[in-house]
Formats: C-alpha cells, sequence, structure tokens
C-alpha cells in the first residue's frame, strides 16, 4: 500500500523542509511506532512511501489516520476534517431501510441532482496516481479519493437506476443475483449481505458495486452510500465470492462508525465541485445499532508492571490524547479512557499499554534479565536424539531434511497405514503427509545421481503421519540410504569377508556395512539381545533385508531398496536404506557404560577351514559353536568367505576364526586343542566338510 | 657398507712383527677403518659400524688383540701393544665422529632414502555433515537451555483451537489470512475448534505447555511448521521455528528485550545491538518486532568484497536485519490456561519466535532456501 507523505503533511504540520521531519525522518519514526515505511520511492514531492500497515490498524491505511500518528509522534495538532457544503434544496428523495441491524450499523447517504459525469480535475487523478489508483470518473474518483484520504470506503449509484427510490441491507435471497461492477455474474448465497433497491440486488454491501446501478457518462443524479458495515458480514460475503477489494479490505478489519457522514459528506463536496449539480436534501443518516466502545480503566501501576517503567502521567496523557482517546481522571483506577470510534482494535487496558508504550518509543525501555525458580526440565528424548544423531554424522552420512508432504502413490507404496491428506495441497507430488521417510530420501538420492553425484550417503531423522482411531499420530524415525558405489567405496580393504566374484558378494558386503550402521545405532540403547529377521516390507528386495528385533520388538529394517521400484523412479543406481522406529527404541535406555577389567593373558586364534552348503548360514555355525559353552571362546566369527572355483555349486567355503582367552590364566595348549577339536565335531554335525 | 668390487676388511693374522711390518697392518686397518665410517649415515649404520669394530666376542679390536697382542713374541709385545691401544683410541675416535655425522646427516639422508611425495591429496574419511538449519536450530536452543529454558516440543498436526483460538485469533478474524495455512482434508463434520490443519507457527506448544505445567515457566519449542506458500528461492511449504515463552509473577518488557539482547549476542557475537519496534500478532501485547544489527556488515551496511567496497545485501544496506516476532503474551491467552494458575492479573510472560531457516540463510549466504531441501551433498558437505 502506497501514502503520499505530501498528502498526509495536509493534516499535520510537519514541513517537508525541517530535517527533523523530513521525508526519511518521517519513514523511520513512522516505523518506530509500529506504522512500517517499508520503502521510499520517487523524489521530492513524488515520494511516495510504501506501507505495511498490520491487519489491526485499518485506521492507518489512509493519509489521514497516518497524519493522526504523526499527531501523537511528534506532538503536533491534527486539523479536523471538514466538508463544506452548499446548502440543499427540497427533500431527499429516497429512503434507507437497515433490515440486518447485524450487518450494518449505520447507512449514511446523500443524494446529488443534475450533475455531470467527466474526467477527474487534475490535482485529483495526480494524487490518486501517486497512491497506483487509475481514474474512472469524478463521481467514482471523489469516492476513491475520500478512501485514501480518510479511510472509509464509500459508494456512488446512479439513483435513476435504483427501483423504488429505495435503499435495503437485508442478506441475500435463495436465487438471486447481482452481477458487479467487474462484470461477473454472481449467485448469491442466503449468507451474503447485500445492498438491494425496491425489487433486486445492486451491491455486495462493503465489498463492491452493482453493473447495472454503476455511474455512467449518462448518469445525471447520484445516491452516495458511506455505511458501516460488520467485519464478519463483510469478510464472509467478500470470501464466498473469492473478492478483496479496497472496500472489503477496510470493512474486514473495521472501519469507522463515526466516520460515515463526514466521508459522505466529502464525497459530495469533491462531485459538487466537479461535476456541479445539486444537493437534493438533506443528509440520510440512518443508525441500526451503536457500537459499544465502553470506557476503558487505565491503572497506570499495570503499565509498569508490565512494561517495567513508569511513563508517568504527563507522556500518558499526552500520547493517549493525541491519538484521539478521550482520558479522564478517575478515583478508581488512574484514568477513564473513552476509545474513538476509529480504534475499534483498542478494547482492554492492555491494548492502551501497547498504544503508550509503542508511541513512547520501543527502544527507549531498559534492557533487564528476569530472576528466575522454576525448575529446568530435561526432555528425555534430547540425549538420545543427539546420540544417535551424532553417531550418524561420524558414520559418514550427511543430515538431509526433505518435505513433509508426499503422494498417493508413494504413500501406497511405502507404507500400509492409512494417510492424511491435505485439503489445499500445493501439488499432486505433495498431496498428503508423508508416511514413511524412505521415498523423500529415494528422492534425494535420484537427483544427486542425476546429476552426477553417484556416491551419496544421506540421513533424515524426523515424523511420519498417520491416521490411529481418527487421530493423528507422529511417531518419530530416522532413515538412512546410500548408494551401492558409496558402500562400495567405503568398505574397508581389509575387511571384506565374501572374496567370491559377482554381484551377490558386492551385495553381501555392502548389506553388511549398512548392517554395521544399524548395530551401532541400535546398539547405543540397553539390550539383552539383538536379532535379525527377514520379514521386511514389500519394497526391499526379500532377499537382501532384515528386521531388526530389541528385546523381541522390532525396532529396525533395513537392506537394499527392490530395484524394480528404483527402476520406476529413474534411480540408476542400487540402493540400500534403513528405517528406525524411534518410539519403540527409545524405550530402551542409553547404554551405560561399564567397566571391564582388561585380560592381562595372551589370547590364542585357531583357524578353521570349511565347505558348508548354502544352507547352512552363519547364525546355525554360531548357534552350534555357541551351544558348546565354551567360556573361553571370545569370539568366533567367518575371517573369509569363497564361492566358485573349486567349491560346488549350492556350497561355499568359509574360513572360520576362533579366539580364545582367560582372565585368569595363560591357556595350555592341550585345552586348546580339546576345545578346537568340540567346534570341528560341531560343525561337522551341522554338515560341514573341514578343508585340509 | 663394502664395495662389491672389494672384500671386506678383516684382521689378518700376523708373522713378522717388525716395525715396517706393524707399520703396514695398522696402515691398513686404519684405512678400513676411515673407509666404513664415512658410510655411516645414519643410526643402523652406526650400530653395525660399532659392532664390527667393538663387538667384544667378534669385533675386529677383539681380533687384534688376539692375533695381534697375544700372538706377539715377548720382545715385540710392548710395541704391539703400544700401538694397539693407539688403534684402540682411533677407533673409539672414529666411532664418535661417526656418531655425529650419523646425528646431523642421517635425518637429510633417510629423507633421500625414503622420501614420499607428502603434496599427493589428502584421503579423507567420509564424515556426515550437519545441516544448516538443524545446527542453527540447536545453536539457538542451546543459548536459551543456558539461560534456564526447557525444551517443549508438538505436532505438527494441530487443531484450529491450539493452532489460532486459544492464540487470540478469533474464527473467521483477517489475521488468519496472513497465515496461509494447509488444511487436513475431511474435516467438515467437526466442530471448527476441532478441525485439523499444519501449524504455522510453533506457538500452538505455548498453550499445551501451560496446559500441563503450571508457572513459572520458560521453554523453547523448536519444530517445523507449513504455509500454503509455492516453493521458491525465498518461501518453502515447510520451514523450521524456535519459539520462546517466559512466564512468572514478574516478567516485563523490559525482560524480553534484555533476554532476547542477550540471546542475540550469545549466537552472532557481543558486537551486535538489537532494536525493537511496534508489530502485530494475536497472541502478543505490546507486540514487538526485533532487529539485530546485520552480522554480515556490522551494522555498516556495506560490505569489502576483494578490495571494493559493495552493499549489503542481507541487511539491504540498512545495517540491521529482521530477526524475530516477540512480545508480551496477550492475556487473553491466559485467559484459555486460567484454571492451571495463569491469571492474567497476577502473572505476565513474554513470548518470542524465529526462523531457522531464515538465519541459517543469512549465516551462511545461501541465496535460495530450495537448498535446504534438495538433499544435493555438494551443498550439504559445505557445512561438513
Ligand atoms: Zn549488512
Amino acid at each position: 500500500m502506497k501514502l503520499s507523505p505530501q498528502w498526509l503533511r495536509e493534516f499535520v504540520d510537519i514541513p517537508a523542509a525541517d530535517p527533523q521531519t523530513d521525508d526519511r525522518r518521517l519513514a523511520e519514526d513512522l516505523t518506530s511506532a509500529g506504522i512500517t515505511v517499508e520503502g521510499l520511492n520517487g523524489e521530492g514531492a513524488n515520494t511516495a512511501f510504501e506501507m505495511e500497515i498490520t491487519t489491526n490498524r485499518p485506521d492507518a491505511m489512509n493519509h489521514y489516520g497516518v497524519a493522526r500518528e504523526c499527531s501523537a509522534i511528534y506532538d503536533r495538532e491534527l486539523k479536523p476534517l471538514e466538508a463544506k457544503l452548499p446548502a440543499s434544496t427540497g427533500k431527499a428523495p429516497a429512503s434507507i431501510e437497515i433490515q440486518d441491524k447485524q450487518g450494518c450499523a449505520r447507512y449514511t447517504a446523500r443524494v446529488i441532482r443534475g450533475v455531470k459525469i467527466k474526467a477527474s480535475p487534475e490535482h485529483i487523478v495526480k494524487r490518486l496516481a501517486g497512491v497506483d489508483q487509475r481514474s474512472i470518473n469524478n463521481a467514482a474518483d471523489a469516492s476513491n479519493y475520500t478512501l485514501w484520504e480518510m479511510g472509509h470506503p464509500t459508494h456512488a449509484f446512479d439513483l435513476d437506476l435504483l427501483e423504488g427510490n429505495k435503499i435495503i441491507v437485508r442478506r441475500a435471497a435463495k436465487g438471486e443475483t447481482l452481477k458487479t461492477l467487474d462484470g461477473v455474474d454472481r449467485k448469491l448465497s442466503i449468507n451474503d449481505l447485500i445492498i438491494a433497491d425496491a425489487k433486486k440486488p445492486v451491491a455486495l454491501a462493503g465489498v463492491m458495486g452493482g453493473f447495472d446501478s454503476m455511474i455512467t457518462s449518462k448518469t445525471k443524479n447520484i445516491l452516495i452510500e458511506s455505511a458501516w458495515f460488520d467485519p464478519s458480514a463483510v469478510r464472509k460475503t467478500a470470501k464466498h465470492h473469492g473478492l478483496h477489494t479496497d472496500a472489503s479490505h477496510r470493512f474486514e478489519r473495521g472501519s469507522d462508525y463515526g466516520a460515515t457522514s463526514i466521508a459522505c459528506a466529502r464525497v459530495a463536496m469533491r462531485i459538487l465541485e466537479s461535476g456541479g449539480g445539486e444537493l437534493q436534501g438533506g443528509e440520510i443518516d440512518t443508525l441500526a445499532r451503536e457500537l459499544d466502545l465502553a470506557p476503558i480503566l487505565f491503572d497506570r501501576s499495570e503499565a509498569k508492571r508490565i512494561l517495567g517503567e513508569d511513563l508517568g502521567d504527563t507522556e500518558i496523557v499526552r500520547i493517549l490524547r493525541r491519538l484521539g482517546f478521550n482520558v479522564i481522571p478517575d478515583t478508581n483506577s488512574d484514568y477513564l479512557v473513552t476509545v474513538p470510534t476509529w480504534r475499534l482494535d483498542v478494547e482492554r487496558e492492555i491494548d492502551l499499554i501497547e498504544e503508550i508504550a509503542r508511541l513512547h518509543g520501543y527502544d527507549k525501555f531498559k534492557k533487564t534479565l528476569p530472576s528466575y525458580a522454576g525448575a529446568v526440565i530435561e526432555t528425555s528424548e534430547s540425549a538420545k536424539d543427539a546420540k544417535l544423531r551424532s553417531a550418524l554424522l561420524s558414520l559418514g552420512y550427511n543430515e538431509a531434511v526433505s518435505l513433509s508432504f508426499i503422494s498417493h502413490q508413494d504413500a501406497e507404496q511405502f507404507s500400509s497405514s492409512p494417510v492424511i491428506e491435505l485439503e489445499n495441497p500445493l501439488s499432486e507430488e505433495a498431496s498428503v503427509m508423508r508416511t514413511s521417510l524412505v521415498p523423500g530420501l529415494l528422492n534425494m538420492l535420484a537427483y544427486n545421481v542425476n546429476h552426477g553425484n553417484e556416491s551419496v550417503r544421506l540421513f533424515e531423522a524426523g515424523s511420519v503421519f498417520e491416521l490411529a482411531e481418527g487421530k493423528s499420530r507422529e511417531p518419530k524415525q530416522i532413515c538412512l540410504a546410500a548408494t551401492m558405489s558409496n558402500l562400495k567405496a567405503s568398505l574397508p580393504k581389509g575387511g571384506i569377508l565374501d572374496v567370491s566374484k559377482g554381484d551377490n558378494a558386492a551385495a553381501a558386503e555392502a548389506f553388511r556395512s549398512v548392517k554395521g550402521d544399524v548395530e551401532r545405532l541400535v546398539g547405543a540403547f540397553e539390550h539383552s539381545s539383538i536379532q535379525y529377521d527377514s520379514q521386511t516390507a514389500d519394497y526391499y528386495h526379500p532377499g537382501r533385508s532384515a528386521r531388526v528385533l530389541v528385546n523381541g520388538e522390532v525396532v529396525a529394517q533395513f537392506g537394499q531398496i527392490d530395484p524394480e521400484i528404483l527402476a520406476h523412479r529413474k534411480l540408476r543406481q542400487d540402493i540400500f536404506a534403513g528405517e528406525i522406529y524411534l518410539e519403540r527404541l527409545y524405550k530402551n535406555e542409553l547404554r551405560k557404560v561399564q567397566y571391564q577389567p582388561l585380560p592381562r593373558y595372551p589370547a590364542v586364534e585357531r583357524d578353521f577351514s570349511f565347505i558348508f552348503g548354502d544352507d547352512v548360514i552363519f547364525s546355525k555355525i554360531q548357534l552350534a559353536v555357541s551351544a558348546l559353552k565354551l567360556g573361553e571362546l571370545q569370539n568366533f566369527a567367518p575371517a573369509e568367505i569363497f564361492r566358485g572355483g573349486s567349491i560346488p555349486a549350492g556350497k561355499y567355503s568359509v574360513l572360520l576364526r576362533a579366539r580364545f582367552q582367560s582372565y585368569e590364566r595363560t591357556l595350555r595348549d592341550e585345552e586348546v586343542a580339546e576345545w578346537s577339536a568340540k567346534i570341528i565335531k560341531a560343525l561337522e554335525t551341522l554338515g560341514g566338510a573341514q578343508r585340509a | 657398507m663394502t664395495p662389491q668390487n672389494q672384500p671386506a676388511y678383516a684382521v689378518p693374522k700376523l708373522t713378522d712383527f717388525s716395525a715396517p711390518a706393524l707399520d703396514k697392518a695398522a696402515k691398513d686397518l686404519l684405512a678400513a677403518l676411515e673407509n666404513e665410517s664415512t658410510k655411516v649415515k645414519n643410526e643402523g649404520d652406526l650400530k653395525t659400524f660399532r659392532d664390527r669394530w667393538m663387538a667384544r666376542k667378534d669385533g675386529i679390536l677383539t681380533h687384534v688383540n688376539h692375533l695381534w697382542l697375544k700372538a706377539a713374541p715377548k720382545d715385540a709385545k710392548r710395541d704391539v701393544g703400544q700401538r694397539v691401544n693407539q688403534l684402540k683410541a682411533e677407533v673409539e675416535q672414529k666411532i664418535e665422529s661417526a656418531l655425529q655425522q650419523s646425528q646431523n646427516a642421517g635425518p637429510q639422508s633417510r629423507g633421500d632414502a625414503e622420501r614420499i611425495d607428502i603434496s599427493l591429496p589428502a584421503l579423507r574419511r567420509p564424515i556426515g555433515a550437519e545441516h544448516p538449519v538443524i545446527k542453527t536450530m540447536n545453536e539457538i536452543v542451546g543459548v536459551f537451555r543456558n539461560l534456564g529454558y526447557s525444551v517443549e516440543e508438538g505436532p505438527v498436526i494441530e487443531s484450529d483451537y491450539y493452532n489460532f483460538e486459544s492464540l487470540n485469533f478469533p474464527p473467521n478474524h483477517p489475521a488468519r489470512d496472513t497465515q496461509d495455512t494447509l488444511f487436513i482434508a475431511n474435516q467438515e463434520s467437526k466442530p471448527q475448534r476441532e478441525r485439523l490443519l499444519l501449524r504455522t507457527h510453533t506457538s500452538p506448544v505455548q498453550i499445551r505447555t501451560m496446559e500441563k505445567m503450571k508457572p513459572p515457566l520458560r521453554i523453547v519449542i523448536p519444530g517445523k511448521v507449513h504455509r500454503n506458500d509455492p516453493p521458491d528461492a525465498s518461501h518453502s511449504p515447510m520451514f523450521h521455528q524456535v519459539e520462546g515463552l517466559a512466564v512468572d509473577t514478574n516478567i516485563t518488557f523490559g525482560d524480553l528485550k534484555g533476554t532476547l539482547d542477550h540471546a542475540m549476542k550469545m549466537l552472532f557475537g557481543s558486537s551486535v545491538k538489537t532494536s525493537f519496534r511496534p508489530s502485530f500478532f494475536p497472541f502478543t501485547e505490546p507486540s514487538a518486532e526485533m532487529m539485530v544489527s546485520c552480522f554480515i556488515c556490522g551494522g555498516s551496511g556495506k560490505r569489502v568484497v576483494g578490495t571494493k567496497e559493495e552493499p549489503c545485501r542481507p541487511c539491504k544496506q540498512s545495517g540491521w536485519i529482521e530477526i524475530l516476532g516477540c512480545g508480551m503474551v496477550d492475556p487473553n491467552v491466559f485467559g484459555f490456561v486460567k484454571e492451571n494458575g495463569y491469571d492474567p492479573k497476577k502473572i505476565s510472560g513474554f513470548a518470542f519466535g524465529m526462523g531457522a531457516d531464515r538465519i541459517a540463510l543469512l549465516k551462511y549466504g545461501v541465496d535460495d532456501i530450495q537448498l535446504f531441501f534438495q538433499g544435493d551433498v555438494r551443498f550439504l558437505e559445505q557445512f561438513g
């Protein structure tokens, strides 16, 4: 919204030539008082202020209102608004009936006869152009000029096009229609507040006039409307028709109940000045109801309690009076303050405190620090969040954040929980709340791969959204994902287990690497067991994915994403991903570290080279060996795996390494040999064949 | 140590113990000593050299003792003894000087032999980078935790009641228009206050916390918020806020100013200044917008880039950056939790909220907010 500093200087004596009140200084001072000047355009007399007026201050969305603020800022007199009208003849030829007293509290009108509709005088056209308003004709411009001058929206009807010389303010009847000034034929709803003549709707009250009763070059007789419409009635009507006009903007926020008369007179004055004609009858002023503007008891000690400082009687009274409040000393409280009709936003003592503070200047208040005797409560999850986050960062995962919305299609593919749809989504791809973090991460991986970054490792921590028994739930998850080339590159050279050739071995190593990451995260929590099974969701590769169970509860799943899904998303790389369900994992406390004494006796290692059938997976071997309950067996793990070559199909060769150690003594060769023999026997029982 | 074409020196057995013969033998030995000593380059060489000459069991001097002194006839023993002692001194001296030599010349010569190319690119073990917005949010939260604020969180999917009504946005009020709300579908059958939407600010957590905790209260609330803003360089339908609330029997506008001024100095450095100007939020009164002196240009509005002075873009040359909205908690808001001890006549409070994404944009000079949400590793890794 633009305002002209030159125009507002008409109403208060703040010369542009005075360095204390020049355009730049004025802009700064208004901004400091909350009447924000966002920018200055143009030079000298053509300077325009780009204003940013908050929604609670419709009274400051015009020149006179801002001049009133200047009057308070600079402590100078605000000139009164007047209208010098010629004597009228006869009796007003129209009557006004307010049927909807809630929707319209007051309707003021004047009639001018014998007017000539033509272009506006040059100075009016220029003024309007200065605030980005297009000139239409002298009648329409007179109304618009008044809006920008003092903020009150008015409307001019061609009186001869109003049937029955009657204005009725009412709600629209079922089936009624109205063609508005913008040429649109509108079906009216029974909630629409309208202006009607004796027969039909002629305007959307406070929003837009009707096309069929508008002023044209043929117009001779005019009825000027200056009314006070109820904010919410105007808002509903405007919203229903998708309209937002300068008039509705102001009525919705609360216009000046006391201004209808002077606004009407000033419009009439300007039309008479430029178009001639004469007033027929006097002002028709119809009051449907009084606005309840109760005086406010204002206690100076309350102002001090909130602001921290007492600004003193003189300053308080000066500010309030300059803003148009009537201030009377009161016996019970310090003051009884009457609110002016243009300040519907001020209803309470706190509203007055704000007025005083903002005109005194926020920057003048001293900075203090409050004392505090309350407790600090740590959320139990913040330490857990921090632990997982720092682990992921140190494991090389970059932290990513994706939007909370996904497509219906993705929601269906990546979860089974009922989705939460948006009423007004930004797009089809963002139409439901995410039920999984996986699609978001896949999109980001695809973005990277498509931009030439083949090696990517990302994680995101955040909520997913699901509907449970009609209520929304927002469980937190962590999703991690990496491209195959990243996983291959990050494998430690000495740590490779499966040395066979081919995709399966590579996938096995990549899987082990992600498994290690997941184990690090999950293992940061107290647990009696971590187990794996293969019952993962459909979007994982069925042979290369696992679920993680901690103390019997599923806390994560991970593995290779089904290549078909990736092909569909145009992701030309194998991806491994994992999801951790924090709600479940966080049932466990972070692992408490308890010191273990260091061993004082050397460890002994023994290797066993075996060939097994593919069905003898490592967990079976592990189970068989641990069933031997060898107390000194500290570790039993594969050191190398091989398929192909001389190894028959369906079998694999594995080098298993046992590590024995005692905390009490140095181990003897014979006992190690005895344990080794037990292990060999157990492995043979599993169908393994020891190699030479 | 020994030239390949030449056999290593060995102590000869003597049969002739005449002076000229002894002279010759001593000369040969000293020549070998000299020759071998020059080849001592490092400590390893030195040890070999010393052992060869001085070792008790099989050193050259031991051989000399056996083969020359002990083998000498009685009449020559005295002469041979003197010569052997002289040779001993020579050997000790040579070893000493070889020690010096190995210490001085050692590193350089080792550097020649074992040199690697230290200009090869570093092998950087990958570590993950913190997301700039999360990092910023954590920093802000950290500042307030140090001031005794507890961390609170709340749901992203909120009811109309918590997002609007209890924050003094009456139903059908124009202030709601400024929030560009994203609504959850299929809510028509519910009463308005129960209808679900995506919270447009973190402020609902103020009410949620006051419902469950009595005053005094100090909380800081980080979280995601959503608005119906189509994505472009400066808008995102999702962004991050950090909200704060302090309620007690004696909280004043001066406390609001002092607390936030202190927090900004902790975040952006002790030289930043703050300035407050009036604003409007339905849930605070008086309401304010806080500006900090530009932490990019130091408040001058100008930046030196290379040798040139350029206008500072982040602060639009004003020297000030709008950083957050704040104010004293509106008594109407307390009215919604009055039964839990929040009588607006007895207590007061302040609240503030800032956008972490915006602060991160400014702090790191990022010119497109979309970069935060694309997961482009070329972008993310810059923050590692
Ligand atoms: Zn700057």
